[in-house]
């Protein structure tokens, strides 16, 4: 291996130049710099700016694209890898189930153009619905992770995952989690190097998985784990720090510097690659420690390898497996094995926490559809998006949420299983492009009765406001053709559908109460834009006749961020006040207040 | 290269001690915290770009998914020769910078015992949760702690009315900016450079607001330092004491099964019964606002609220 191991060393000559760059930044620095030419994501947090960033890149360079679905964008990568071009696909952990089906057979198939999935996990659920640990997709798929620890490496390795994948006849993964994706830490760049393209293979048994040809291709997969093996065994990727063999500690990714945080000078082997794990160099390490430590985040992968080859090996059983690691954790986890003496005791005052979940919007036009189906009483199946937030209280106007797309489907399981409530489901416009539209088809064909309220404010909002098929622009923002909802839904067969405006709440539980009576599957389409992207909305704001509050609180069902408590009060409850620079004046509150005290700030006529 | 961490305050500042010079390899950790939309990012960037500029490695590290909607926003900067874990251990916070004033009190225990510094805006933002409890009397749910109980337990504390500053200079949004100019006080950067970096980030148009808005922010600390500051936060909506007893009477007899009152009612605690007839069923739910009384067209509810004499009676 000694030639190819030559071939692949990351570029040591770099012009001197060095930027504060986030992991995520880094990461599509490092694919523009190898030479990406397609580059394709689904927006999710914490994978968003991957994409965002790779097309602030000429797009001479990289064709940079959102895609309808993490699926989808995989496909157009893989596509790219056939004609022989380089190409990034990026998503959030969740985003490799959805891509699972073509992740899972091109492995198989192997690349042509080299192919670089770029995976942020999310350990803490800082803003996903699971926290699954993707290595284990490397294991399931025989393919290899790489795990950068700070943003130099996310650069480094991304660039590196490139050369390894035509090396290797192999798709990558180059495994982010949000603390890395989100950190920004110096960074020497490079230049872009782009490779000539590569001819077409023309080879059937390679390209279609059929029975005859996919067998053979299993056992291809098994000898190219074995070559990987080999070269992480020797590559500079897998790095030993040596020092005292009391101990050693066995770690990856953004575990690393949290190691180093809290034992600067420890026996350290840390991997830049979690799977396939080199089992030579753990077993040499492992020989020349006393007491072996993994300390890794989520699952035990790497421990379990490691008892596997037969060594005794403390790992989940000081550092936790939910949530996300920290100095603190690991620090506690060797206080717990000896290893580290405990800190002093420090005296600290600790105020009563302030509870200030996250809420919609001043002005968020999902705040009527919601106020409107729990009026309604319906059981309702809702989905991923902003809007799972109206679960909280005051809006409580959601039952379930399960994954991306899950609503309609949920909501026609709950139909047919005899609710005897209306059933309602609530999807975004994203959300309903990514996986919504399979569901709807099977609602109308399975003759379901149901209601199926498409909250369109017009963008991907959950992440920071990214384009998709139903805006009408594209990622570098240029013109599009633009989904029409209406048309679409009626060409599946839907045969009730109504359009309704959002800032409208009287329209809107007349609407959901026709939709509701239809029996069939009812679409009511919610029509308005997001108050913050593409542009900011900011009308006149209302404000509230003080002496005419009656403090009933019908408008603080609402959940707007911009009404709270005043000092006064009615009958022992709290009037309510309007901070008129976060009121948006999209009248919800005034249509609700029974009294008619909410008004409009008039504007001062010259 | 300069220390970074060192600390401007006059030996005559009273009561504590200075905060303590480090190894030189030690970083040194700024946490900015505040909630979603008032700049926490902008005020961590300026400062990890200035760090930068002046050799040290820098980590930033933030969380921000739920940053729009108006959740809580902190960021992490570490400065120093070498920088290790992005994140600060809880407990080794140098400067604690807060643009809210609950968000500062949520993240003191990261505050280092003793040395730690504490600057924080005295700007409330009470989120929709504060206000769930709609029963007569109930108090809002907001920080209580004042800042005199702030500065007992924190070795150097400052409570600045920065949004109240940024007002005066006709731009609120400059409040982060003079939270900016408060932390330049304890870190041993030239102000030359601070406003040259600050010039970098907000818009051109604004840049001298910006500016006026830093110089304030850092002249008030000094301000302090050499007299006792008299800032005081707004305290929180006082529970006023239950005045009444809330008792609804419902005329069956002239309910005509409408369903307005159901329908409007704030507290939801109104249902039609087996019968189509109105009914309480939810009585710990209802806060006596009446809206049904008034609302229904065939006067059959009546909402009574008996002072509590007149039930001892």
């Amino acid at each position: 291996m000694s030639e190819t191991l030559e071939a692949v060393a990351p570029s040591a000559v770099r012009p001197n130049d060095v930027r504060p760059l986030t992991g995520n930044e880094a990461i599509a620095r490092g694919a523009w710099e190898a030479g990406v030419k397609v580059a394709a994501a689904y927006p999710g947090t914490p994978s968003t700016e991957i994409l965002e960033t790779m097309a602030e890149f000429p797009a001479e360079d990289v064709h940079a694209q959102w895609s309808t679905n993490e699926k989808v964008a995989l496909d157009v990568a893989i596509g790219a890898s056939f004609a022989g071009r380089r190409a990034l696909c990026a998503m959030k952990h969740v985003g490799l189930n959805v891509a699972a089906d073509a992740f899972m057979s091109q492995t198989y198939i192997g690349v042509n153009g080299g192919l670089v999935i770029a995976v942020c996990d999310d350990p803490g659920i800082h803003s996903s619905q699971n926290e699954q640990d993707s290595r284990i997709y490397g294991m399931l798929a025989t393919v290899p992770i790489l795990e950068p620890s700070d943003a130099q490496e996310a650069l480094d390795f991304t660039r590196l995952a490139f050369d390894l994948s035509e090396l290797f006849d192999t798709p990558v993964i180059v495994r982010s989690t949000t603390r890395l994706s989100h950190t920004r830490s110096p960074v020497a760049i490079g230049d872009r190097n782009e490779p000539p393209p590569r001819p077409f293979i023309d080879k059937p048994s390679k390209n279609v998985m059929i029975p005859a040809y996919a067998r053979p291709r299993h056992g291809v997969v098994i000898e190219r784990e074995a070559k990987l093996k080999a070269y992480f065994t020797e590559s500079s990727l897998n790095r030993w720090e040596k020092g005292d063999t009391g101990f050693g500690v066995i770690t990856a990714g953004t575990c690393y510097p949290y190691v180093r945080e809290v034992l600067p000078d420890a026996n350290v082997l840390k991997l830049g690659a979690s799977w396939p794990l080199p089992d030579d160099l753990l077993r040499r390490y492992c020989q020349s420690v006393e007491r072996i430590f993994v300390v890794e985040e989520l699952e035990p992968v790497i421990e379990k390898e490691i008892q596997a080859l037969g060594f005794k090996v403390e790992g989940k059983c000081f550092f936790p497996r939910t949530g996300e690691l920290s100095p603190e954790l690991v620090r506690a986890g060797f206080e717990q094995a000896g290893i580290l003496e405990p800190r002093p005791q420090q005296k600290t005052w600790t105020p009563e926490p302030l509870v200030r979940p996250p809420v919609l919007c001043a002005g968020c036009p999902h705040t009527s559809a919601f106020m409107a189906v729990r009026a309604s009483g319906a059981r309702v199946a809702g989905d991923i998006g902003c809007y799972t937030l109206a679960c909280l209280d005051p809006l409580r106007g959601m039952d379930t949420t399960v994954s991306m797309g899950s609503s309609i489907g949920n909501a026609v399981g709950m139909a047919k299983a005899g609710e005897t409530k209306p059933v309602v489901a609530t999807i975004g416009d994203s959300t309903f492009l990514h996986a919504g539209i399979p569901q709807l088809i099977n609602a109308v064909y399975n003759q379901a009765n149901i209601t199926v309220m498409l909250l369109d404010n017009g963008i991907t909002a959950m992440t920071g406001g990214q384009q998709h098929p139903g805006t009408g622009k594209t990622l570098r923002n240029e013109p599009a053709p633009r989904v029409d909802y209406e048309a679409l839904v009626r060409a599946v067969g839907v045969k009730w559908v109504r359009k309704v405006d959002s800032y409208d709440l009287a329209a809107v539980h007349q609407s959901l109460r026709d939709a509701i009576n239809y029996r069939g599957v009812a679409v009511l389409i919610a029509d308005r834009p997001c108050v913050l992207d593409p542009v900011k909305i900011k009308g006149p704001p209302f404000t509230v006749v003080t002496e005419q509050c009656n403090a009933c609180q019908a408008c603080m069902n609402i959940g707007c961020p911009a009404i709270t408590w005043s000092d006064q009060s009615f009958e022992g409850r709290h009037k309510v006040q309007i901070d008129q620079s976060l009121c948006i004046g999209c009248t919800l509150c005034a249509q609700v207040c029974a009294v008619d005290c909410i008004k409009i700030v008039a504007p001062v006529m010259q | 290269m300069r220390d970074p961490v060192t600390t401007v305050r006059p030996a005559a500042w009273p009561k504590t001690p200075a905060l303590k010079v480090g190894p030189a390899d030690d970083a040194c950790n700024v946490l900015i915290v505040g909630v979603g939309g008032q700049g926490v990012i902008m005020v961590s960037k300026v400062l990890a770009l200035l760090a930068q500029s002046q050799g040290f490695e820098v980590k930033q590290s933030e969380v921000h998914g739920m940053a729009k909607r108006g959740g809580s926003v902190f960021s992490h900067v570490r400065f120093g020769k070498r920088v290790w874990s992005p994140t600060i251990p809880k407990g080794d916070v140098d400067i604690l910078v807060a643009l809210e004033w609950a968000e500062g009190l949520r993240w003191l225990p990261f505050l280092k015992a003793g040395s730690g510094i504490f600057i924080c805006d005295t700007k409330r933002i009470v989120p929709p949760f504060a206000c769930l409890n709609r029963k007569p009397g109930a108090p809002m749910r907001y920080s209580k702690e004042t800042p005199a109980e702030v500065v007992a337990h924190v070795g150097e504390a400052y409570a600045i009315d920065a949004t109240d500053m940024a007002e005066q200079l006709g731009n609120e949004r400059a409040a982060n900016v003079v939270l900016l100019g408060a932390l330049s006080t304890a870190l041993d950067f030239s102000s030359t450079d601070w406003e040259r970096t600050v010039a970098e980030f907000v818009p051109k148009k604004t840049i001298p607001v910006n500016l006026e808005a830093f110089r304030r922010g850092r002249g008030w600390i000094e301000d302090a330092r050499t007299s006792t500051p008299a800032v005081d936060v707004p305290a929180p909506t006082p529970a006023t004491a239950a005045p009444y007893r809330i008792r609804l009477d419902i005329n069956p007899a002239w309910c005509k099964s409408c369903d307005i009152c159901v329908k409007m009612c704030p507290e939801r605690c109104l249902i039609l019964n087996a019968e189509r007839i109105a009914e309480l069923a939810a009585p710990d739910k209802c806060t006596g606002c009446r809206l049904c009384e008034w609302l229904c067209p065939d006067f059959a509810i009546r909402v009574n609220l008996d002072a509590p004499e007149a039930l001892a009676r």
